[in-house]
């Protein structure tokens, strides 16, 4: 179920304010955050933004593409390395 | 012989399932098509006149996607997801089911024929 265009795109307030800050500072710097339900919005284009996937930060360089996904979906939760045979 | 968007149609079927047969072409979007050019939609294929088959293929080039052109598009949408490395996209390298389904079992159209491992364990009851 998609939401409801009325509110608009879902981003975590303090992520929100920390993207307008790295804006303005011009500075490359990292945003961590842990709200991977984010959506990401035009504004962070250019930033890089480490998302958290439950066990380490992963960096995430914004581009257009990007837009209007999600910041968990570019920070996997699972590491499936194969099964045991499979190792050669 | 009908042929529309560069697939030869059938000649024995009703004109509804007839256009199914061009990629991109769906029921609701044959009658869609059917009903703005006023033909009926029980009317065969072969009974189709030269004029008709000259409409449809006019309406169905200027105003719908379809085939080639709809093929490429569902390609670049699916290399882009792939390019910006999100989940989505990560599933279609492996080659996997992108919307949460269960992996364990089934998931065989995505996963292709089933590849036997040797030596593997049955499960004990």
């Amino acid at each position: 179920m998609a939401r409801s265009i009325k509110k608009g795109p879902y981003v975590f307030h303090k992520l929100l304010t920390k993207v307008q800050r790295a804006k303005e500072s011009k500075k490359k710097s990292v945003i961590k955050t842990w709200s991977r339900a984010s959506m990401i919005i035009p504004d962070m284009v250019g930033e890089t933004i480490a998302v958290h996937n439950g066990k380490t930060f992963v960096p995430v360089f914004i581009t257009e593409n990007m837009v209007g996904h999600k910041l968990g979906e570019f920070s996997p939760t699972r590491s499936f390395r194969g099964h045991g045979g499979n190792r050669k | 012989m009908a042929r529309i968007a560069g697939v030869d149609l059938p000649r024995n079927k009703r004109g509804v399932i007839g256009l199914t047969y061009i990629y991109g072409i769906g029921h609701s979007l044959a009658s869609e098509i059917l009903e703005k050019i006023g033909l009926d939609e029980n009317t065969k294929v072969v009974d189709w006149t030269d004029d008709n088959v000259r409409e449809l293929s006019r309406v169905i080039q200027d105003e719908y996607k379809v085939e080639g052109q709809l093929r490429s598009e569902v390609q670049t949408n699916i290399k882009r997801l792939m390019d910006i490395g999100c989940y989505r996209g990560l599933r279609h390298r492996r080659g996997l089911p992108l919307r949460g389904q269960r992996t364990q079992t089934n998931a065989r159209t995505r996963k292709g024929k089933r590849k036997t491992v040797a030596n593997k364990k049955k499960a004990t009851k």
